[in-house]
């Protein structure tokens, strides 16, 4: 038989604010234990929420750049349930009446195809604190450093059909996140975390099969291994007659399997109602317009511009922009060799790989965009070639110095002066009177092959310094004699 | 000069004119809380020490010219405002440990303006109950008749007033646990308008009922009082920020043309007819102060304890989820797992009254009951509201009595808690609709004091404490102690 996956996703992206959602507690990770957890944090008896407005606001952000509806009037709800890392027994997030509401994010796939994923809503929660199960003797210990972190929880649609668009979406979110300067994206310290819920039906079948909900997925890999896994897991079960059960399940990728973690007649009664400490926000069009004002040009708007304004390739706008340290690195790269294609090419090639050997972000380059964007410029003046280009990038990502320095101290300037080209040539030609013989014999078909030859000699002569266009040009002019 | 007699006022002008220092008072009132506590149970704890350091402070700050009206006043808190390095019950085994590392808000305030906190006053485990008989530190005495309950769920602070234990003290109001145990000890109580007293620091019971408030042996001094507590607190975001009103200013307003409403389900069926007679008196006694009188009909009254026993469980159920066992409070001795801490942690730390009120809220809102009982019960809110609104277009204010009997014997309601609910049927629409009101002595039936209950529109606390002050010039029932006290 025939399977079609669905597949719908919530991720969960801590908003980078400098402060809690409720609380005034610092956001700061990896401090110590319990440092940062107040009153608030604690959930001490008589302590009040006070509700952080510029998570808000970048939860609006969000749902602007997703073209959702807004919730002009959002409701904080009480999630009850009970767990040590829980103080107050009951998580505040919103229920009925999210922040943000219907929107909808176009991913592009491997094949080029661009594909609509609607979000059905993004809402604010806190985060909870963490057990820590380690050096506690049999017992377990508590850090609420975490408790309070305001999350903004993106539902999508079960839009998705297979494990790479979940992956492509997760990324589509992660960049736009980051672009908007909501979220730091960092997944290793869980800052972008994904819930998966997978199921799988019979290929044209209307109505969707039982899902399970694939917890806590950390990162663009996992995401993609563990769906497929779950994947095989249901069909398996399908055809060997079994069934699946709407179920909790936690993805171990050491062991690249999913295990069942509760069942849906386990599942809490989380008896949902109005936070009665925290007031409905009542938005203000005025502050939606003002924020819509502040959103940076995202993906899509940039990929666009990249093509149209830099005459980049529909495939380069899209490396490019994908995300915005790349996307401004490229621009600080243009802005000072004022050439799109060859900085596109050595921020894609060269620079791309350099980053990858070294596992590094952009960010973390060892060759700033300046560097970059100067040495490119000593490539347009033919003070070096593109090969003498590499040698010389190489010794800007080992910290030697600028283009122009490296340059100069390993006299890597490229030799222009045609008299001396020639006088070169002669010498090369001298050594090879063999091979110059046989090339003037040749018919126009051989020659083109053998001459080749001569611009290796040629530029190994002249240590790859000279002009390999005037090498060309000269060559030609002698060997025809 | 009998110190413990004073009232906040009386102190203000003696401690201005030197007639005696603060520390003086402090140690006269330690000393009688220490003769007198024992009969009616009406402190968990007194903080003779910090008291006296407070005593001493007030007094240097008058040395030094200040002439605040609260400086070095007397008085109690209420044992769930959370009082920094004093132990904050709430009346609960669950909290007997648990010393509150910070202030309330309303705490601070007092304290800035000077006042003297002597301790902490006996309530019902968790403000859940109308006659003080829920408290893990057993019940408190009523000092008119010791065998009789003071009202609840401040019924501490009403008996500690009542006994000149303290001349004024702070309560909280989730029901009518300010005006109740005010109208049963024979003393003034107001609770303000939902938002004008910050909750922060105040152990929640029903978050969107729950309003903090001073009970005192009239109305100037819960005027005094109130204008210190009350105002803007950026913790509480159900706080209102709005202006506070200077409250003793307006005491003096003449009550000519004062519109006075009486719901005529006021008096109906259920109330002590001894107890309406004299609430048709302080009716006449306005009514010769120049206010008139017009019946009003307020419908919703009769689903007023049903929607409120949905709501105020229903929000209790969750506000009491954190006392777990894990940070602070009540933990069981050697728990085998998370289920067991959890399990006998609240099953030993929760007394029966709030156990009911954890179950009956955490059914209202479960799945499959949230529509048919909390969201009913708010509709019921809403239409509760709507018939005051209605009723303020037509009258000032609503008058008629803070409870339908006097003083019940300590026991007699014990098996039954929906005939204790039921004694909350005039007091708990206020908390409905978030609106102010004050009970004032009113009379005596059978030896008992009785109260009758004003209400007025949003923030106009200076009306009721206006009206409560006029009729307190012109009778004397808030001027009467107890036998023995």
């Amino acid at each position: 038989m025939q399977w079609e996956t669905v597949i719908g996703l919530e991720i969960h992206a801590q908003l980078a604010t400098q402060s809690k959602i409720f609380s005034g507690s610092a956001t700061t990770f990896g401090a110590d234990a319990n440092t940062q957890a107040s009153l608030v944090d604690l959930a001490m008896p008589g302590t009040l929420p006070v509700l952080n407005k510029t998570a808000v606001e970048m939860a609006l952000k969000f749902g602007l750049a997703i073209d959702a509806e807004l919730g002009m009037t959002n409701i904080f709800a009480r999630k009850n349930y009970f767990y040590p890392d829980l103080p107050k027994g009951y998580q505040t997030s919103q229920m009925d009446d999210p922040v943000v509401g219907k929107g909808h994010l176009d991913i592009t796939l491997e094949d080029g195809t661009v594909k609509r994923i609607g979000i059905t809503r993004a809402h604010l929660e806190e985060d909870a604190g963490k057990s820590l199960h380690e050096d506690f003797h049999g017992m377990s210990g508590i850090d609420l450093n975490r408790a309070g972190t305001p999350l903004l929880e993106i539902v999508s649609e079960p839009d998705i059909r297979s494990a790479k668009e979940a992956v492509a979406y997760v990324k589509a979110i992660h960049a736009l996140v980051r672009y908007l300067g909501i979220c730091d994206g960092n997944m290793a310290e869980g800052s972008l975390r994904c819930d998966c819920n997978v199921s799988v039906r019979p290929k044209g079948q209307a109505e969707f099969g039982t899902r399970a909900e694939i917890k806590n997925v950390n990162s663009f890999r996992f995401i993609e291994k563990a769906i497929n896994h779950e994947v095989q897991r249901q069909i398996e079960l399908i055809e060997d007659g079994g069934k699946v059960v709407q179920e909790t399940r936690l993805y171990d990728p050491n062991k690249d399997q999913t295990r069942s973690m509760r069942s849906k007649e386990e599942a809490n009664d989380y008896r949902y109602f109005p936070c009665p400490d925290l007031l409905p926000v009542v938005l203000d069009p005025a502050t939606i317009e003002q924020l819509r004002g502040e959103l940076p040009e995202l993906p899509p708007q940039k990929c666009a511009r990249f093509q149209s304004a830099y005459g980049l390739s529909a495939y380069d706008a899209s490396v490019l922009s994908a995300s915005r340290e790349l996307a401004d690195y490229f621009e600080a790269v243009n802005q000072v060799c004022n050439d799109a294609k060859l900085a596109a090419n050595w921020v894609m090639g060269e620079l791309s790989s350099l980053l990858n050997k070294d596992n590094l972000d952009i960010e973390q380059s060892p060759v700033s965009a300046a560097q970059l964007g100067g040495m490119l410029l000593r490539i347009q003046d033919n003070t070096i070639s593109g090969k003498i280009a590499k040698m010389v990038f190489e010794a800007m990502a080992a910290g030697e110095g600028d283009a122009d320095q490296i340059i100069e101290s390993k006299g890597l300037k490229q030799v222009t002066d045609s008299g001396a080209i020639e006088s070169m040539l002669d010498d090369v030609l001298a050594a090879n009177a063999e091979q110059v013989q046989q090339y003037r014999d040749s018919d126009e078909a051989k020659r083109g092959k053998m001459f080749g030859f001569f611009v290796g000699q040629a530029m190994r002569a002249s240590k790859g310094k000279a002009n390999p266009q005037q090498v060309n040009e000269l060559l030609k002019k002698k060997l025809e004699g | 000069m009998d110190l413990h007699t004073l009232t906040l006022r009386q102190i203000g002008d003696g401690l201005r004119d030197k007639q005696f220092s603060a520390e003086e008072l402090t140690r006269t009132l330690l000393a009688r809380i220490k003769q007198q506590n024992s009969r009616t149970n009406a402190f968990i704890t007194v903080t003779g020490e910090s008291a006296l350091e407070q005593a001493r402070a007030a007094d240097a700050r008058r040395a030094n010219g200040e002439n605040g009206a609260l400086l070095g006043a007397p008085i109690a808190h209420k044992d769930l405002f959370c009082t920094q390095g004093v132990r904050t019950s709430c009346g609960s085994k669950m909290l007997d440990n648990f010393i509150a590392p910070y202030n309330a808000t309303a705490v601070e305030k007092l304290a800035n303006a000077g006042c003297v906190s002597l301790g902490k006053t006996n309530m019902d485990e968790f403000a859940m109950g109308s006659s003080n008989a829920s408290s893990y530190y057993g019940a408190v005495h009523n000092p008119w008749q010791l065998d009789c309950i003071p009202g609840g769920s401040s019924g501490g602070s009403a008996a500690a007033i009542a006994a000149r234990m303290v001349p004024a003290a702070t309560g909280t109001d989730t029901g009518g646990s300010i005006r109740q145990p005010a109208a049963l000890c024979g003393l003034t109580g107001l609770k303000p308008t939902y938002g004008r007293v910050s909750r922060w620091g105040m152990v929640a019971y029903a978050s969107s009922l729950d309003q903090g408030g001073p009970m005192a042996r009239d109305a100037y001094d819960c005027a005094l009082l109130l204008g210190a507590m009350a105002g803007f607190d950026p913790k509480d975001s159900t706080c209102v920020d709005q202006p506070v009103d200077d409250y003793l200013a307006q005491l003096d307003q003449p009550l000519k043309g004062l519109k006075i409403g009486l719901p005529k389900e006021y008096f109906g069926g259920g109330l002590d007819s001894r107890i309406g007679t004299a609430t048709h008196a302080a009716v006449a006694e306005l009514e010769k102060l120049g206010a008139s009188v017009k019946e009003i009909s307020l419908p919703n009254l009769q689903h007023a304890i049903a929607a409120y026993y949905v709501i105020a469980p229903a929000e209790a159920s969750s506000n009491l989820s954190r006392f777990d066992g894990v940070r602070y409070g009540h933990r069981c001795d050697n728990p085998s797992d998370l289920s067991d801490l959890y399990k006998r942690s609240r099953s030993e730390g929760f007394g029966s009254e709030v156990k009911r009120r954890i179950m009956v809220g955490t059914y209202a809102l479960s799945a499959g009951y949230y529509d048919a009982y909390y969201i009913k019960a708010q509709q019921i809110r809403r239409l509760i509201k709507n018939d005051f609104i209605a009723a303020f277009k037509e009258v000032d204010v609503i008058m008629g009595p803070t409870t339908p009997n006097p003083a019940w014997a300590l026991g007699a309601k014990g098996n039954d808690p929906v005939a204790e609910y039921l004694e909350d049927i005039y007091t708990i629409t206020a908390n409905l609709a978030g609106l102010p009101g004050i009970s004032m002595p009113a009379g005596f039936v059978d030896g008992l004091p009785v109260g009758v209950q004003l209400l007025a529109p949003y923030f106009q606390e200076g009306r009721l404490l206006n009206i409560a002050h006029q009729y307190q010039q012109v009778t004397d029932w808030h001027l009467q102690a107890p036998t023995g006290f």
